[in-house]
């Protein structure tokens, strides 16, 4: 079957989904050179979840992640720089250096934060669309989610709420197939998320998560029905973690065999084949672009100074402010 | 000066808030029908179910869509029923409400009220009757305070709603019949400043919640003895009022802290340890702490008192500390 592919967009998503892989193959480099703190979770393989999504969010539409967002973060328009410097732990950083990459968030693009507890954004996010609806706001909220959220209460405490309020949420399972080690199969009862979502009555598709095109249209399709008032709705996108759960985990809990298979279907190298040869210079570009992007945002950040100390007490809280108080 | 019981200075100050602005809101388990206590009794009719919202049986979903409700600028009351039950909801308090302004750099905050009743109550047993506030004191960012009195409830409840740090509001479930004499027109109480209950020289009780209109009928025994106790109610615990606990015990050199909860790496083992740090000296007996047992609360009436700090424990307390 042949699809009417419009080449202009596929090449937007391209620039963003290499955009993606150059920040988390350069904060790798980073974490190797001791420069990244901390625990960073790349999302290498999953990149046509993060733009097939993100890229049909309006500015002022919300999203809330995982703590595997960095992609996402980037599809929504956050500063690549910022975000380096926020790996860093330094000053200009988007949390000015006391989040992180478990914490990554931008609040200027609607970007409502990453968060370090898994399936604890759901409840959030189905907050955030409760008071768009108070506010009579016309707006919509994204929620990011794994397929190992699916196992905690949040997760049916927050597509009850949403269902019971009619609430303007698209909630997206990117199910890479693992949770941490752990493959997810083996650690859930039932037929999954789709499933479960629909017998909490949000309707949604499953589709295959490396083909940016079929995450787009079913997402155009959701948000159409979540925008109209229709309520929540749910989509369950099918991708792979090319690497690790962290980037120091070497992942030998899967065969080397299964992991090269699933590099085939890299959903970057898929949209490169669409693309055909008349775009290899568009290609060549992007990535080299990409490179350069973020290798300016690594040398910025190492040359950026660690926050004030003073930093560590600030943005606590106003009444009883550790400042003022003695601790 | 009009009175008011307890409970209806809460939902004075709940409906006063709701009427000054549009983005405070209310959400909890069977608020519609005026909540399990009657805190929201009539308030659906003024504002709508929009704004005094029902919902599901779903703390974690409570607390977590109120983190998230105002992160996007609105202003939610959450109702908890017991603070046994906010239990359900310990992540999204301490991990999310409490955490996402500090970790987001300042790119937001929280302004939320979790309203926890806490509190021994006739017989509601283990699972319905912990007072847990120092749990909460201990955590950055949030602000904890136990009104004792209807005036402070309406003053502490409007203050809670207006604060933007996300704020543990816990009443005594014991004093919502409570009457009292509560102030005619706009009245806020300052976070952090405690209240003299009662002035006094020979020895200083400092409590809050329902223990203090404990301590002051047992101060009222002991002046019969010629002993002068100054009774001082904390309103919150966190901040709290070093300064008044301070001075008071340099002019008395005796204290006594006194807690409904379990004494055990209680509120007043922080109070007990902060006389010691800062006011060694102006000590002339050691602090001595009255608390429950580190054991669950009974059913049966006199299991339950057997846990109790009733007020002769606190009389006999206090003319121990005399005697040094
Ligand atoms: C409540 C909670 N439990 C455990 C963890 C540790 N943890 C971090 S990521 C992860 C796996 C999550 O799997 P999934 O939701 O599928 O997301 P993925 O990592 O596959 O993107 C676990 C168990 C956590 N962060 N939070």
């Amino acid at each position: 079957m042949t699809r009417n592919i419009d080449l202009a967009r596929l090449a937007e998503h391209h620039r963003v989904m290499v955009r993606i892989r150059a920040f988390e193959e350069t904060a790798k480099q980073g974490l190797d050179e001791k420069l990244v703190l901390g625990a960073i979770h790349l999302s290498i393989g999953q990149e046509a979840v993060a733009t097939g999504v993100c890229l049909n969010l309006n500015r002022d539409d919300i999203l809330l992640s995982t703590h595997r967002g960095h992609g996402h973060t980037i599809a929504k328009g956050a500063d690549s720089t910022a975000m380096m410097r926020e790996l860093f732990g330094r000053e200009g950083g988007n949390c000015g250096g006391k989040g992180g990459s478990m914490h990554i968030a931008d609040f200027g693009v609607g970007m409502l934060g990453a968060n370090g507890v898994v399936s604890a954004n759901i409840v959030i996010a189905v907050g955030a669309a409760h008071a768009i609806k108070l506010r009579r706001e016309n707006r919509v909220v994204c929620c990011m989610f794994g397929d190992g959220a699916i196992n905690r209460g949040p997760f049916l405490e927050g597509l009850n709420w949403a269902g019971v309020f009619n609430l303007p949420v698209l909630f997206v399972c990117e199910d890479n197939g693992f949770a941490a080690t752990t493959r997810t199969r083996t650690m859930t009862s039932g037929d999954g998320p789709l499933a479960r979502a629909k017998a909490l009555g949000i309707p949604g598709v499953t589709v295959d998560g490396n083909d940016v095109l079929a995450v787009e249209e079913a997402t155009r399709s959701l948000l159409d029905d979540v925008r109209s008032g229709k309520g929540a709705r749910f989509l369950h996108a099918v991708t792979y973690r090319l690497t690790g759960h962290t980037a120091v985990d070497p992942a030998a809990y899967r065969q080397k065999q299964e992991v090269d298979e699933k590099w085939q279907s890299d959903p970057i190298a898929r949209v490169e084949a669409l693309l055909g040869d008349a775009h290899s210079a568009g290609i060549t570009k992007a990535r080299e672009d990409a490179l350069r992007e973020m290798q300016n945002a690594l040398n910025v950040a190492r040359d950026t100074p660690y926050p004030d100390v003073s930093q560590a007490f600030a943005d606590v809280q106003d009444i009883g402010d550790p400042r003022k108080e003695a601790f | 000066m009009g009175t008011l019981t307890y409970i209806e200075a809460g939902r004075r100050a709940l409906a006063e808030e709701m009427r000054r602005d549009a983005n405070v809101w209310a959400v909890g388990e069977d608020l519609g029908r005026g909540g399990v206590f009657g805190q929201y009794r009539g308030l659906v009719d003024e504002f709508g179910a929009d704004r005094i919202s029902d919902a599901p049986i779903s703390e974690a979903c409570i607390m977590g869509a109120a983190v998230g409700a105002a992160m996007m600028g609105t202003r939610p009351v959450v109702e908890m029923r017991f603070s046994d039950f906010a239990l359900c909801a310990i992540d999204e308090l301490v991990n999310q409400a409490a955490k996402a302004r500090f970790m987001f750099g300042g790119q937001t905050r929280v302004p939320l009220v979790a309203r926890e009743p806490i509190g021994m109550w006739r017989s509601s047993a283990a699972q319905h009757s912990q007072s847990l506030e120092a749990w909460y004191a201990h955590i950055p960012g949030l602000v904890v305070a136990c009104p004792a009195t209807p005036a402070d409830n309406l003053g502490m409840l409007k203050a809670a709603i207006r604060c933007d740090d996300p704020v543990v509001y816990m009443e005594h479930k014991n004093l919502w019949p409570l009457e009292g004499e509560v102030p005619d027109g706009e009245h806020l109480v300052n976070f952090g400043e405690a209240r003299i209950v009662r002035e006094g020289r020979d020895v200083t009780i400092v409590t809050w919640s329902a223990q203090v209109h404990n301590c002051a009928a047992a101060a009222e025994a002991l002046e019969k003895d010629g002993i002068a106790a100054e009774v001082i109610d904390l309103r919150t615990l966190w901040p709290w009022d070093k300064d008044a606990v301070l001075k008071s015990v340099g002019n008395t050199g005796r204290l006594l802290v006194v807690q409904e909860a379990v004494s055990v790496a209680g509120f007043g083992a922080e109070i007990a340890a902060t006389v010691a740090e800062r006011a060694y000296k102006s000590l002339k007996a050691p602090v001595k702490r009255l608390g429950a047992p580190r054991a669950p609360i009974s059913y049966a009436p006199p299991l339950e008192q057997a846990v109790t700090v009733r007020q002769d424990a606190v009389v006999e307390a206090a003319k121990k500390l005399m005697t040094f």
